[in-house]
């Protein structure tokens, strides 16, 4: 059986799509079978972000409305074999994704996959309940900003009482914190929320802190996942939080400020950094 | 634009760290809003309620019912205010 995971976050523009391309790829790198699913349906943007836009024949809702087979709409990453991506619909309207459908597409999928990933869109409207619906783990993104954590507590509090395994009264869905654009720097001068305080309001366990980088842009640019990006702080990041998902434990990186220039690096530096 | 500027700009009292404030405002507001999560808002239902009782005694028009509630973090209050119908110019004068 296949692990169903949402990414989810209440709030819009978050990294949600980032992360989804980053940790998709991630676990596929790392040889779990992995589909990664686009939500959004009439927003589509993570076969931008995967870069497989021009690959795009089929999508969900043919899938679900009949006029495709599962295996003509996913599409096969060309970097990461085990990798497979399922767009959204980019011109049906939201109500065309139903519970059964999307049963009946996640069912199909966990045969031939290890791991299926949902990538939500922002609110709470059907799309995002069908995204989660039928998750066994969550990975809230939230940035360290009031409204990005607001909304994150908002969906945790949809996940324990809308999912499947809630209303079915199993085990609750497991919950990851992801925390994106998170700028030290600007932590330290007292500006942005610390991420101590993030994870002392959502309480849940943290699964890795993304840093504020301009690699995301880059990558998105350029329709590579960010993961990918192995020299980017961003992409050791995502790949590190790929890493304790599976268990591994790995220390928290990229969480201090730039060092400030000592007197003697201001007057003679330049050649030492 | 002198290099003693750059003192001036250092010197300039820095407004205090916005940080805690968000932390502050988020830890109220979110334990205000996981109560209401368990329960549904009670409140369209409370003011239903003591309009009601106030009606069943005086004759008020339930359009003029102000509902306020401050939550704060130590202490909410819930003001509301039932504006009262002046005496009708006919009932006065059947008065004097």
């Amino acid at each position: 059986m296949a692990q169903v995971i949402v990414v989810t976050s209440g709030k819009g523009g978050v990294g949600k799509t980032t992360t989804s391309a980053a940790f998709a790829t991630g676990l596929a790198q790392r040889g779990k079978k992995t589909v990664v699913i686009d939500f959004d349906v009439g927003l589509r943007n993570l076969d931008l972000i995967m870069g497989v836009e021009r690959r795009v024949v089929f999508d969900i809702v043919n899938v679900i409305q009949g006029e495709a087979r599962l295996n003509q709409a996913l599409i096969r990453d060309k970097r990461v074999d085990t990798l497979a991506i399922l767009p959204a619909s980019q011109t049906r309207d939201k109500d065309a994704l139903t519970r059964e459908g999307v049963s009946t597409i996640i069912e199909e999928l966990s045969a031939d996959f290890d791991y299926i990933l949902c990538d939500s869109p922002a609110g709470i409207e059907k799309g995002a309940l069908l995204a989660l619906y039928f998750a066994d783990q969550a990975i809230v993104v939230t940035n360290p900003e009031v409204s990005s954590v607001r909304d994150s507590d908002r969906i945790l509090g949809v996940l324990q009482s809308k999912s499947k395994r809630a209303e079915e009264k199993k085990d609750k869905v497991k919950e990851h914190l992801l925390v994106t654009r998170y700028d030290p720097n600007r932590v330290e001068r007292g500006e942005m929320l610390k991420l101590e305080d993030v994870r002392e309001i959502l309480a849940i366990p943290l699964l890795g802190v993304v840093p504020e980088n301009e690699s995301v842009l880059k990558a998105s640019n350029t329709g590579t996942p960010v993961i990918m990006d192995t020299e980017s702080v961003a992409g050791q990041a995502y790949k590190d939080a790929v890493g304790r998902f599976l268990g591994e434990d790995l220390p928290h990186r990229f969480l201090e400020p730039d060092k400030k220039p000592g007197l003697f690096r201001r007057l003679f530096g330049g050649r030492a950094a | 634009m002198s290099w003693l500027d750059y003192f001036r700009a250092a010197r300039k009292d820095e407004p205090p760290p916005s940080a805690s404030a968000a932390k502050e405002r988020l830890q109220i507001v979110l334990a205000h809003e996981r109560i209401g999560r368990t329960r549904e808002d009670f409140l369209p239902r409370l003011q239903q309620e003591l309009v009601a009782v106030v009606a069943r005694y005086v004759a008020i028009d339930p359009g003029k019912v102000k509902l306020d509630l401050d939550r704060g973090g130590d202490m909410s209050t819930l003001a509301i205010e039932i504006e009262l119908p002046a005496p009708t110019p006919g009932r006065q004068a059947a008065a004097g």
